[in-house]
């Protein structure tokens, strides 16, 4: 009998398979074609502290087998989420991952300590936002912000802790490590990686904010590539993300050392990527003979 | 429920130069499908996103999408042949509600389209302002004419109709008499002046708003419009919350989200 499930940081998972945060809104749109009970859980769309209405747009740009985006965390904030949108998701048999991101270290502490309350599953810290002028990726993109932050939020949840790894850095890995040695329980990566498009004919650039985050096909070998840094730096478990569209590419990223992988950008081009990619994994298991996924993660074999 | 189909394609014509009408087979989509909504179409396997296109009009179990080639995705979609399939998500988004009393449509250029359904919701009789650039573009003409009380047509170069913008001759026909509602679509621009003629003569306008779109369902926040509802201001989404909203809803300008 084939077992997807995954025991990642101390929470179940029924499958390997998350939902990446910023793709899927707080579920409700997407639960309109399918149950969301099938997925192995999702990353909701990261939260503030108080409400923010986002970027002008455009917000998006399509590129070679991928896009830009440059959404500046629009969300209804943190206290709105647990009243309006947690006892929605928590109908379903999912993990709720919480992403959050913070101005100040201090936001980020009073965040993890208000959904530690509301008994979300799981943190997903994110340092890595490249849409923001605050916070975001200030944090992410030096060992000793990711420690101040990881500190901060793990001195005050209650609950675990994933860092979401930014991959503006000349060097992931030293993020990684310096995220595990501040107590996470986990890092998630790649998120976006920071890009710029430009109208030839307008001289003009295509997104309002000038650059965004680049996600899809694109860079996925990208992602691959730091996950398997990361996963070999690390004890700690690893959700491998970044333009993972089926199920190949999703074992492509356990082999690379990632636990759980992140399906997004997939999301756009069809609504039951999600789906498609846990039945492949399933499909995988199936052809190879393997009852676990521990058969797979991090096993590639290096030349 | 929207959802997502492979349709075959039926028919593919020129209207004009670059301006496409697609025809496919899709009973559900056809027989769920609401004036002023869209669908968001996969433009071949080399292209990610999908392009949002208004439904211009249902028959059967068939509906027909026009559209503009922009760029690499709408140019892939405008060779496509009889007998191949598409992929289709949809129907998609809110759209026009048809309110009691005389209604007219205003459009421009590739808004004109998606204004067919309207008008034949309103069962012969709307009224139809369309504005093009010029004479040789000025596409459906025909079909607005037998779907519609009456067609006025403006063109920026005067080839045909009224020479100058659609408000001239929506002017004089709300000089004329009283209408319950004005349903729009066109170009942003257009869409402004519009909503604010018909503020001046306290008509209700309905407008369909254009932007580029992500996943097309909600969840990713791209397509975003600065509104105002009940004093509270908000970033709508162009693909749920419209592609149709009341025109006092929108922030025109002047608010630095």
């Amino acid at each position: 009998m084939r077992d997807l499930s995954v025991n990642f940081a101390g929470v179940s998972f029924k499958n390997p398979i998350v939902v990446a945060s910023g793709t899927f809104g707080f579920g409700r749109e997407y639960g309109e074609y399918y149950d969301l009970s099938m997925l192995g859980g999702i990353c909701v769309k990261g939260l503030t502290l108080v409400p923010r209405l986002g970027n002008k747009p455009p917000r998006i740009a399509e590129t070679a087998m991928g896009m830009l985006n440059s959404v500046g965390l629009q969300n209804p904030g943190v206290d709105s989420f647990i009243e309006d949108e947690l006892p929605f998701l928590r109908k379903h048999d999912t993990v709720v991952i919480a992403n959050i991101s913070g101005n100040t270290i201090e936001e980020y502490a009073l965040m993890a300590e208000k959904l530690s309350e509301a008994k979300v599953d799981m943190l997903e810290v994110n340092v890595s936002c490249p849409n923001v002028k605050a916070g975001g990726m200030q944090f992410g993109t030096s060992a000793q912000g990711v420690a101040s932050v990881t500190q901060a939020v793990k001195s005050r949840a209650s609950i675990p802790v994933m860092v979401k790894l930014s991959p503006n850095v000349t060097d992931i890995a030293e993020m990684a490590v310096a995220a595990e040695a501040s107590g996470a329980d986990a890092v998630s990566l790649i998120n976006t990686l920071l890009a710029m498009r430009i109208d030839t004919a307008t001289r003009k650039p295509m997104l309002h904010n000038n650059v965004g985050g680049l996600s899809g096909p694109a860079i996925f070998p990208v992602a691959v590539r730091m996950v398997w840094q990361v996963a070999s730096a690390l004890k700690i478990p690893v959700l491998g993300m970044g333009g993972v569209m089926d199920g190949d590419n999703a074992i492509e990223m356990m082999l690379a050392g990632a636990k759980l992988v992140g399906v997004g950008t997939a999301c756009f081009e069809d609504p039951y990527a999600p789906i498609g990619v846990i039945d492949g994994v399933g499909a995988y298991m199936a052809e190879y003979g393997l009852s676990s996924t521990d058969e797979i993660v991090g096993k590639v074999e290096l030349n | 429920m929207p959802d997502r189909y492979l349709c075959e394609v039926i028919s593919n014509e020129t209207l004009c130069d670059g301006v496409f009408a697609v025809a496919v087979v899709c009973g559900d989509l056809a027989g769920e499908a609401l004036a002023g909504q869209f669908v968001h179409v996969k433009c071949g396997d080399e292209r990610l996103l999908r392009r949002p296109i208004s439904i211009c009009c249902v028959s059967g179990g068939s509906l027909k999408l026009v559209f503009e080639v922009k760029g690499k995705g709408t140019s892939w979609l405008s060779r496509i042949k009889p007998g191949e399939t598409i992929d289709i998500l949809g129907p998609l988004g809110r759209g026009f509600s048809l309110p009691e009393g005389k209604v007219a449509l205003v459009g421009g250029g590739i808004g004109v389209p998606p204004l067919l359904f309207a008008a034949e919701l309103a069962g012969g009789s709307a009224t139809s302002v369309l504005g093009f650039r010029s004479g040789d573009r000025a596409i459906m003409k025909d079909a607005f004419e037998s779907a519609c009380e009456k067609v006025l047509i403006a063109t920026d170069d005067g080839s045909l109709g009224y020479h100058g913008p659609v408000t001239l001759p929506l002017k004089e026909l709300l000089e004329g008499e009283g209408y319950g509602a004005i349903l729009a679509c066109g170009p942003r621009p257009m869409l402004n002046a519009v909503a604010g003629l018909c503020e001046q003569f306290g008509v209700p306008c309905q407008v369909s708003l254009e932007e580029k779109m992500g996943c097309g369902i909600g969840a990713c926040l791209v397509c975003a419009c600065a509104t105002v509802s009940g004093g509270v201001k908000d970033m709508s989404r162009v693909c749920v919350d419209g592609p149709v909203f009341d025109a006092t809803e929108i922030v025109w300008s002047g608010w630095d989200a």
